[in-house]
């Protein structure tokens, strides 16, 4: 009896979905934002800081959208693995699929005026910020369309009118940059908190622990997010950090330990470290997180790690996974609707290849803009200076 | 690009059979890859002086980044191969002390756009400090790994650091083209007692070059700061580093359908530079043109220019011309990335300007 009861709800939802033509996104736009309270899996673990409580408020409208979005950027990262392979993207490509939860909940904890910088894996981090799809294609493909018009490649995606600040290659440079960002923040007085993000490779640098003394010393709303998915290309962390407890590495600077596989305590600490950094100055957090992916697409990501490893990862704390348990045990949605989502979803990175794969390559002038803001005049040569050159605007 | 280089090693066989004079091949004459020349390399010094080391990311467990120092760890041992994390400056400065103290280590950088987080330790620490300390500290070091453009890889991935770390009084600079350079070089830089500077390129790892006997032999090094003519000629002289030997030779080849003899000098060493070999070359043809990757702008060809200049200017029959890499950061474009690097047809076009086959253009004021 109960289970017909169920399969005629579930039926009924569907049917009045389908009667409207697409069926989550009106699920999203019409579900509830009553308050659910969630408790994380995992407690948080303080360092020189009580942490936040394991209960986190949220609502069906955004365990749906946590859903939605971290499909969109699974979804994403695999068709970037494809064209990787078809050659459509060239040099260096590093996947963040495994990784979402951490992108996702840190946008529902703060907005566009706050700045996120990080490494080069950042085409999920650039998707969260405000980026399209079709952005982050068209770049990947080194197209007109892409957010750096194709001279970035997919390690520099930008978006400063989204409080995006990239997009690096260089590990580690990105946290002093961070902390310059809070240096400016609160410079103009803005009440606003810049993230950087780090990984456990990134995480022994020397600039970082110079940056964040600094931001120590002068207050700065920093908040060093160091994703730790335990590998540094091919080293584990326990070869190259001699505390690998990354957020007790501040050493006087707070920290919190976070499980980076779940959206709502990703959320639920970035909602906390705002409030403090804008307060006190710097706070770490570290995020337990994974990459299913090699370091890059040049990098099998099997040869330091076992295959077991990987898929157990996979079954027990897959991000994405966690929310559709989430969403189905408290009923806010139905197996087939959130298929449906992931059909959908596809569809629309689909759709944006597409028309990524129209986009025509760069005008070859485009060699010579924006060497600077104000070329002031100079010329500046092609590889046959007396063939190719062009007056710098 | 990758295609051209391929033509270009089926070709060269051939070319150097016929064209150069002062070498003997055996019967068996043995291929081998840049890469496998500088793993031998190093396997060979290694097992000559236990003094010498490899340290650098991913150098060990995972047997190289770009596998030049595959198998060396199993040979080894983690003491002598010893895996860092990402952090330059500090495994340079500790690099830098162990050669203050007496070992010899190999420092590697992914690439050398990663020594730039390095670059105090390498110029203050190790170039300066035998003057400094008036020869009572040397410093036997070989900083090495991969230097220019690669595939695609963007801006912050593609720099070459020829004419930065050339300018340097106390370091030794050197850039090897085949697998003979590479393998003869490196055993020589690790040879040598004071720090040097191995750019080597991504792009050449893979590729084959004939080695003879002679290379092969344990003992054999190169000799430093001596370049080396890939091709003779008498029209004119096209001197290049690293890739761009493997681009002039075939500029060279299309040149000669042309008439015009070019001769293609492989400078081996930015530091010290051969400015006797340069100045021969010159004064036989009379016209110059430089090829290097890197930014114009007080590179490695202006130095030469310059050089020229002093030394033989009543030989030049024409303006010195100058191919290099395009005055902008490298974009990832393919379109824009291919115009931003010398390619084969601009070598072809400056060297026919400089042997007046075509309207000369002058630069502008």
């Amino acid at each position: 009896m109960a289970q017909l009861t169920q399969r005629a709800a579930t039926f009924q939802r569907t049917l009045s979905a389908a009667a409207f033509s697409v069926s989550s996104t009106r699920c999203l736009n019409t579900a509830s934002t009553s308050p659910i309270t969630v408790e994380t899996s995992l407690p948080f673990t303080g360092h020189k800081i009580d942490p936040p409580s394991r209960s986190v408020e949220t609502t069906p409208q955004e365990l749906l959208s946590f859903f939605r979005d971290m499909a969109l950027m699974r979804r994403m990262e695999i068709a970037a693995d494809s064209l990787y392979k078809a050659k459509l993207i060239r040099g260096f490509c590093h996947l963040y699929d495994g990784q979402e939860a951490v992108a996702v909940g840190m946008e529902a904890a703060i907005t566009k005026k706050d700045c996120i910088i990080t490494a080069y894996r950042d085409h999920c981090i650039f998707l969260g910020r405000g980026g399209t799809l079709l952005e982050a294609f068209a770049e990947l493909m080194g197209r007109k369309d892409g957010c750096s018009k194709g001279k970035g490649g997919s390690m520099h995606f930008y978006k400063k009118e989204g409080g995006f600040y990239g997009g690096h290659g260089i590990v580690g440079a990105q946290v002093p940059l961070g902390c310059g960002l809070a240096f400016a923040q609160k410079y103009s007085k803005d009440e606003n908190v810049t993230f950087a993000m780090y990984g456990d490779g990134a995480a022994n640098q020397g600039q970082l622990f110079e940056a964040l003394n600094m931001a120590a010393l002068w207050d700065l709303p920093a908040i060093l997010v160091c994703e730790n998915n335990h590998y540094g290309m091919g080293t584990a962390e326990w070869r190259a950090a001699k505390s690998p407890a990354y957020y007790k590495r501040g050493d006087y600077v707070p920290g919190l330990k976070v499980d980076g596989m779940d959206a709502l305590a990703v959320k639920q600490a970035c909602k906390f470290a705002k409030e403090y950094a804008l307060k006190n100055g710097p706070i770490i957090l570290e995020m337990d997180t994974y990459r299913y992916h090699g370091h890059s697409m040049s990098d099998p990501g099997s040869t330091y790690r076992t295959r077991d490893e990987i898929s157990g990862i996979r079954q027990e704390r897959d991000p994405i996974e966690r929310i559709r348990k989430l969403i189905l045990s408290h009923d806010l949605a139905t197996e087939k609707e959130l298929k449906d989502t992931e059909k959908e979803v596809r569809k629309e990175v689909d759709e944006a290849i597409a028309q990524a794969k129209e986009s025509p390559l760069p005008d070859p002038s485009e060699l010579f803009t924006n060497v600077y803001v104000k070329g002031l005049g100079v010329e500046a040569f092609g590889a046959d200076r007396k063939e190719l050159r062009a007056v710098l605007p | 690009m990758l295609k051209i280089l391929r033509q270009k090693a089926a070709a060269a066989p051939l070319l150097r059979t016929v064209v150069l004079s002062s070498r003997n091949y055996s019967a068996s004459a043995k291929e081998m890859t840049v890469r496998e020349a500088l793993n031998s390399a190093l396997d060979e010094e290694m097992s000559a002086d236990h003094r010498v080391f490899l340290m650098g990311e991913e150098v060990g467990e995972y047997q190289g980044a770009y596998k030049v120092t595959q198998g060396l760890l199993q040979k080894y041992g983690p003491e002598r191969v010893v895996d860092t994390p990402i952090t330059e400056a500090g495994f340079t400065g500790i690099g830098v002390g162990a050669a203050y103290y007496g070992l010899r280590p190999v420092v590697e950088f992914m690439t050398f756009n990663f020594a730039m987080q390095a670059i105090d330790n390498i110029i203050n620490s190790a170039a300066k400090t035998n003057y400094m300390s008036s020869g009572n500290i040397s410093v036997p070091i070989v900083f090495r790994g991969p230097n220019g453009a690669a595939a695609g890889v963007g801006a912050q991935h593609s720099q070459c650091y020829a004419a930065w770390y050339g300018a340097i009084p106390g370091l030794k600079v050197l850039t090897p083209y085949s697998s003979e350079d590479a393998h003869g070089l490196l055993k020589a830089a690790i040879r040598d007692p004071d720090p040097v500077v191995f750019l080597e390129n991504e792009l050449l790892y893979g590729e084959s070059f004939p080695v003879s006997e002679e290379v092969l032999d344990a003992g054999f090094s190169t000799p430093i700061g001596k370049a080396k003519i890939e091709k003779e000629g008498k029209d004119v002289s096209i001197v290049a580093f690293s890739k761009m030997v493997g681009f002039s030779l075939k500029a060279a080849e299309i040149l000669a359908k042309d008439g015009i003899d070019a001769e293609v000098i492989n400078l081996r060493s930015i530091r010290p530079l051969d400015r006797s070999m340069i100045n021969a070359s010159v004064r036989k043809t009379n016209r110059l043109v430089t090829v290097e990757e890197g930014f114009p702008q007080h590179g490695v060809g202006a130095e030469i220019c310059a050089l020229i200049v002093e030394d033989s200017f009543d030989y030049l029959d024409a303006p010195v011309e100058r191919i290099a890499g395009a005055d902008v950061p490298m974009p990832y474009a393919a379109n824009l990335e291919r115009m931003a690097l010398p390619q084969v047809e601009d070598i072809v076009r400056a060297t026919k300007r400089a042997c007046y086959r075509s309207i000369p253009m002058s630069a502008s004021t």
